[in-house]
């Protein structure tokens, strides 16, 4: 595919979690290199957004192109093969497996020049390394965040879809995640970040966007930040 | 209530003529299994549970018949309370130790305990074992009545069937059918209410335990023989078919689901040998993959949709069937050492 | 003569040998359960169906085909394993979004139609495997004899439980399998083809009840209904054992095949219902089974 086309887009996005009619239209782009916040109110649609990039919903129609290819039919495991890494909003750290396990579990992409070593990842998150042994369930929640973002990496998947990562997590943890998505922005990562806690979003964005009803309100690129405070807190409810 | 009326009003013309038109023994068979249908409806179509042991029921309740009235000479009604009281204790027995696991263990132990029960009769000689137990007498209801005549036995057993039927009608329609209806849909919702749902359970249970008694009293009256079979989980399993065939979660759906399996059983028997179980077989999993709301379930919609034009379809009063959908606790056991 | 509770010690011993022999099937049985109701949460009514079509195409290969016994311990769990593939796309793939037991249901009728069908070509009489040359006849073990071919079947069967085990628990693919139990979308969205990882899960569960049924042929009388009430026999055992651990199954299995030697022993006529009776018991004391669930 062309360097200029997107490395994700979505157009006309409608998506169902059985009778529920969640998204409404969703319509975005995302390009090579670039962090997208998609922000809002709980249960405006940001988490139903990633998950239907992934064809994880019930049922989904419009058109959502990943790499240049339009995935509308494809099945999961398909779309994730094009080089797609997901960090669901429960971690999902499975606990029948250790630490380790839980990182070399999902298989490396073909191709991918992304792919970062297990050493590569320990270098990132040294935390995982001293508790590689352990059983899933028995790492602290800042640990399985990592942990969760450690394993998409190793797949060398570059088109990273984050859901709220920052969430429940103390402040120091915070910000070593953030350093860690500016690291990979600067590798020519293409991050997609659904975040309840903008000023966490804001500083690594190049553009946000505020989710209400299941439909994109409202766009804000980041030198526009200042002017468009008042209505992104207003759209918040902070 | 109007409609339960209309429907009430038809079902007993219908019963009125039918003998003249069906085999009596067929018709009385087929009401038997009716009963038998319904009253595993009630737990399976609304509370949820699928117990896969009915027959031990079903098949107690007829020896128990057989043995007291041959035996020692009751008259058919204290046979039949008889039959009745032995499967509520049954029921609550068996009830008691199935509740106490969820989900798919349920029906696995109801299976098992089933099985059990079959194991323990088959070793009472007094029962015929293997044999089955010949020989059932109509005998004189109430001392008075003579049931040796089809047509007289044909009145008792309609009239059972809908004071069992008016029964279940009763239960479905009342505050603790109602509860029923909520653990079948959402049990932890039912929990976080305040319900003390294992007893609501256990009591649906062994409610649909008598009622099932009930039917296999009558059955072995009709048919003046019982044998193991009528204990053996396939047994289980044909009541199973005729509830999900005829619409599980509705109150015609057994009655329709068992005259149907029952009447395509008798016209196969003499034609296809043993291929009779493969056919039935094939149409349980037909059923299950394509017709999972029944005869009814589905006709009900055909009929919504069509009342209705192409906009949403009312929620009805009468629950449809599909209900067993939402499953409760599952247990999700994760394989590890 | 030595005698133990009464019963001489050759006597106690052999019984012993043949409860132990069918605690192995009962644990390769309730094992390939166990994983397919772990990854497809379908508990397979019919896999007593796919034990007797195992020991049944040992026959036909044998009388029909010539093939030897050894040969049919690899070919048979393959083909029936291919079986079992065909019928979950078929069949099992449009259930998982519904209630558990509709995947009980279906297979309840999948079995009646391949015991219905085997019966309709085969009849109910029994028909006879010879033990194969190398296992004939009877070893020594010191403090009694035991057909040769019983220790082969139980130490065949410790050993497929022991590659199992192997495989789930120390490989990749185990621990892909094991994730996939737990949360099945999330590892659809790392990339693993989840409805391959189901169709060969259930393909090798019934390979594993074919394999079962193949040790079997020389043993059993080989007709249309025994796979009927060991599924139910292995019900019973996971009801016991709980279907969250391999080990578990496998214990339980032997336990259970070993408690039912002994009561032939002593009350034969409770041997076919005692497995039965623990079940009640361990519901009333430890009602969540004796190795407890999973999480």
């Amino acid at each position: 595919m062309a360097l200029t086309e997107p490395i994700l887009a979505v157009r006309d996005l409608n998506a169902w979690y059985g009778e529920s009619h969640v998204l409404h239209g969703i319509e975005f782009e995302v390009h090579r290199s670039e962090c997208v916040s998609l922000l809002g109110r709980n249960g405006a649609g940001r988490t139903t957004t990633l998950r239907s990039i992934l064809g994880l919903t019930d049922r989904r129609t419009g058109r959502v192109c990943v790499f240049g290819e339009d995935t509308a039919r494809w099945p999961t495991h398909r779309i994730a093969r094009l080089g797609v890494g997901f960090c669901p909003e429960e971690r999902g750290i499975f606990s029948a497996l250790t630490c380790e396990e839980n990182l070399m579990l999902p298989p490396v992409l073909k191709n991918s020049q992304m792919a970062m070593s297990v050493e590569e990842i320990y270098e990132i998150f040294p935390n995982l390394y001293e508790r590689r042994r352990s059983p899933g369930m028995k790492l602290s929640g800042g640990e399985q965040q990592m942990l969760a973002l450690g394993r998409i990496l190793r797949t060398g998947a570059s088109l990273l879809l984050l859901d709220e990562i920052s969430e429940g997590l103390a402040p120091v943890i915070v910000q070593t995640l953030a350093r860690a998505i500016k690291r990979l922005k600067s590798k020519g990562y293409t991050i997609l970040l659904v975040e309840q806690n903008f000023r966490f979003a804001a500083p690594l964005s190049d553009r946000m966007l505020v989710i209400e009803h299941g439909q994109v309100v409202e766009t804000i690129n980041r030198s526009e930040l200042g002017e468009k405070m008042p209505r992104l807190q207003e759209l918040l409810g902070v | 209530m109007k409609r339960t009326l209309i429907l009430g009003v038809l079902g007993i013309a219908a019963l009125a003529v039918a003998p003249m038109v069906v085999y009596p023994i067929l018709l009385m068979k087929i009401l038997c299994f009716a009963l038998f249908a319904s009253a595993f409806n009630l737990l399976v179509g609304y509370t949820g549970l699928l117990s896969f042991g009915h027959a031990a029921f079903f098949g107690t309740a007829g020896y128990m018949f057989g043995a007291t009235t041959k035996l020692w000479g009751f008259s058919p009604e204290l046979g039949l309370l008889v039959s009745v009281a032995v499967s509520t204790v049954l029921g609550c027995l068996i009830g008691s130790l199935a509740i106490r696991r969820q989900g798919i263990y349920f029906s696995m132990i109801t299976l098992a305990l089933s099985q059990l029960l079959y194991f323990a009769i088959q070793q009472i000689p007094m029962l015929g074992r293997d044999d089955g137990f010949q020989g059932i007498p109509r005998g004189m209801l109430f001392g008075v009545i003579d049931l040796s005549n089809d047509i007289t036995l044909y009145v008792v057993i309609a009239v059972c069937f809908v004071l069992g039927i008016a029964a279940v009608i009763r239960v479905v329609g009342s505050p603790f059918g109602q509860v029923l209806e909520a653990i079948r849909e959402n049990e932890p919702r039912a929990i976080s209410l305040g319900y003390a749902v294992n007893r609501y359970k256990l009591l649906a249970f062994t409610l649909s335990a008598a009622l099932t008694g009930l039917a296999g009293g009558l059955k072995a009256l009709v048919i003046s023989y019982e044998s193991l079979t009528d204990l053996h989980w396939g047994t289980s399993g044909d009541v199973i078919l005729m509830t999900l065939l005829g619409g599980m979660g509705t109150i015609l759906g057994p009655v329709l689901g068992s005259a149907f399996v029952i009447t395509l059983q008798n016209w196969l028997a003499d034609k296809v040998g043993e291929w009779v179980s493969v056919i039935i077989g094939a149409v349980f999993l037909c059923c299950v993959l394509l017709f999972r709301r029944g005869f009814v379930g589905e006709g009900l919609a055909i009929w919504r949709r069509f009342a209705k034009g192409r906009s949403q379809p009312r929620v009805s009063a009468r629950p449809a069937a599909h209900s067993v959908t939402q499953s409760t606790f599952v247990e999700q056991p994760t394989v590890h050492v | 003569m030595e005698t133990i509770f009464g019963v001489p010690l050759n006597a106690f011993a052999g019984q012993l040998v043949l409860g132990l022999v069918n605690g192995c099937f009962y644990a390769i049985l309730s094992l390939g359960l166990a994983v397919i109701f772990g990854l497809l949460n379908v508990v397979n009514f019919a896999h007593g169906a796919m034990y007797m079509l195992g020991a049944y195409l040992a026959y036909v290969l044998l009388t029909m085909f010539g093939v030897p016994y050894w040969a049919s311990l690899a070919i048979v769990p393959i083909a029936v394993g291919i079986l079992g593939v065909v019928l979950e796309r078929a069949f099992l793939q449009w259930l998982y979004k519904l209630d558990h037991i509709y995947g009980l249901l279906a297979t309840f009728g999948l079995a009646t139609i391949i015991e219905g069908l085997m019966r309709a070509q085969f009849g109910v009489s029994g028909q006879r495997f010879p033990v194969p040359e190398a296992l004939t006849g009877a070893t020594n073990l010191g403090f009694m004899m035991v057909p040769t071919y019983r220790i082969w079947v139980v130490a065949a069967s410790l050993l497929a439980c022991f590659v199992v085990w192997l495989l789930i628990e120390r490989t990749r693919l185990g621990a892909t399998l094991r994730a996939g139990t737990q949360n099945p979308k999330l590892v659809a969205a790392f990339g693993v083809n989840v409805p391959l990882l189901v169709m060969c899960t259930f393909g090798a569960g019934v390979g594993l009840a074919a394999f079962a049924g193949v040790l079997a042929a020389p043993l059993v009388q080989i007709n249309p209904l025994i796979g009927q009430s060991l599924t139910i026999t292995v019900f019973a055992v996971v009801v016991i054992g709980g279907m969250g651990s391999i080990v578990g199954s496998v214990v339980t299995g032997l336990a259970l095949g070993v408690v039912e030697g002994v009561t032939k022993i002593f009350y034969p006529e409770a041997s076919a219902t005692v497995v039965f009776l623990v079940m009640v018991l361990v519901l009333l004391l430890r009602p969540a089974g004796l190795f407890g669930k999973g999480n």
